[in-house]
């Protein structure tokens, strides 16, 4: 399911099945793609920050295009104890690998992969060297 | 350091064509003359090749490289090297002035963080300025690559750091009138490209600054941000356009401007560092 921007509207709320990831695509290039994001995270609940959200940066082949600061983007992922992709969806063999990351990273917030719940993704994501 | 303005008046209001280069190894500043005389036979052999400029025009060009002793940050920089081509027709009498074709420069200002990590023997001086014809460019780079195993390459400049620019310069004070500030954005993805140019008052711009910069002198990336939000939303009120979805391309202030191509047109002296220091930060980060 595709979305411009959050809250989902009310209306389908009983058609719509259990989300079990939330993507939030921001393309490096948009610095209103940052902005509606940043909005659209107040509509989500709480128990969705523990691995079911995570941060798709899109656009980071084109360095000389970049209206985001990374850093920003990154400090967000850290807020929301969230992972944060980058790529770049106008190659190819990035856009089927990030595809795939996508799809392993929603078998396990949907509770598809045995022995690996989606709280793990919290602790991955701790530096070592924050410890 | 501040250069001789007389010295440096060549620099000012002219568009420069901008790269980054690595560092020059074996390069020796007693060498200028040697290197002019070299750099000169090298364009007369190309020429012959057919290779340069404009064919049927009898030119002489005539190659001048001499140090700027005073273009530079700190005494850890080296001091800036200017390349000057001048052409003298053939055909006119012997007390003609020499007419300049074209000429570049190599500088550094507080480029420490490439300086400090280079081996013995190489030069840093990681930013390239050009003003003239593409064709000269490409000589004068191609006989500097070959002599000095250096690599340049053309200097973009991200929308990020466009607004960087435009919030710094945009509040700086001028002894006399400033002209407007203007942003220029290119919106993507139109069947028909569409361009559009925000200028705002340069005085209301300063004042915006002013509210937004918390340590004179200091300037974080939230400030730029907020600096730009508000020129957004100014916009977004009047127009309904989020300007933060299209590209910013060029801005342009009465201290200087500055287009995403990486071409820079620096009007006032009394920045000329400031500026300078910022160009040669861009042009270290894309050489490492």
């Amino acid at each position: 399911h595709l979305a411009t921007s959050l809250p989902l509207p009310s209306e389908r709320d009983h058609l719509r099945p259990r989300i079990d990831l939330i993507v939030f695509m921001i393309d490096i290039k948009s610095k209103y793609s940052l902005k509606n994001v940043e909005t659209s995270l107040a509509h989500v609940d709480a128990s969705f920050f523990l691995g079911k959200v995570c941060f798709l940066v899109t656009g980071v082949g084109r360095v000389n295009a970049c209206s985001i600061d990374t850093s920003a983007v990154c400090k967000l992922g850290e807020t929301y104890c969230s992972p944060v992709l980058f790529c770049e969806l106008e190659l190819e063999g990035v856009r089927a690998a990030t595809a795939q990351r996508l799809v392993r990273i929603l078998q396990i917030s949907a509770g598809h992969i045995q022995g690996v719940s989606a709280l793990s993704f919290v602790s991955l994501m701790r530096k070592s060297d924050d410890d | 350091e501040n250069a001789d303005p007389q010295k440096t008046a060549f620099l000012l209001r002219k568009a420069w064509t901008l790269y980054s280069v690595t560092p020059l190894y074996g390069f020796r500043r007693a060498r200028l003359r040697d290197y002019a005389r070299l750099l000169s036979a090298f364009i007369a052999a190309e020429r012959q090749r057919g290779l340069a400029v404009e064919v049927g025009v009898e030119l002489d060009i005539k190659v001048s490289l001499s140090s700027l002793a005073d273009l530079r940050g700190s005494q850890l920089d080296q001091a800036a090297l200017l390349v000057q081509l001048s052409s003298r027709s053939r055909a006119s009498s012997r007390n003609s002035e020499d007419k300049p074709v074209w000429s570049g420069w190599f500088c550094s200002v507080f480029g420490d963080d490439l300086s400090e990590n280079v081996p013995e023997h190489f030069t840093c001086l990681p930013l390239f300025l050009t003003h003239g014809a593409e064709s000269y460019t490409s000589l004068v780079g191609s006989w500097f690559q070959k002599t000095f195993d250096c690599c340049f390459r053309r200097l973009a400049i991200s929308p990020l750091n466009l607004s960087w620019m435009v919030a710094m310069w945009a509040g700086c004070k001028l002894d006399r009138a400033a002209s407007a500030v203007e942003l220029v954005f290119s919106v993507p993805r139109l069947s028909q490209p569409l361009d559009i140019s925000y200028a705002i008052h340069p005085e209301d711009a300063q004042a915006l600054w002013e509210t937004v910069q918390k340590t004179p002198g200091e300037i974080t990336q939230e400030e730029v941000d907020v600096f730009m939000d508000c020129l957004y939303a100014h916009f977004h009120r009047h127009f309904k356009i989020h300007l933060s979805a299209a590209k910013l391309v060029k801005v342009s202030t009465a201290v200087a401007e500055a287009h995403c191509d990486g071409i820079v047109k620096i009007q006032h002296s009394q920045y000329l560092p400031g500026v300078l220091m910022l160009l040669t930060e861009l042009a270290i980060s894309q050489i490492q």
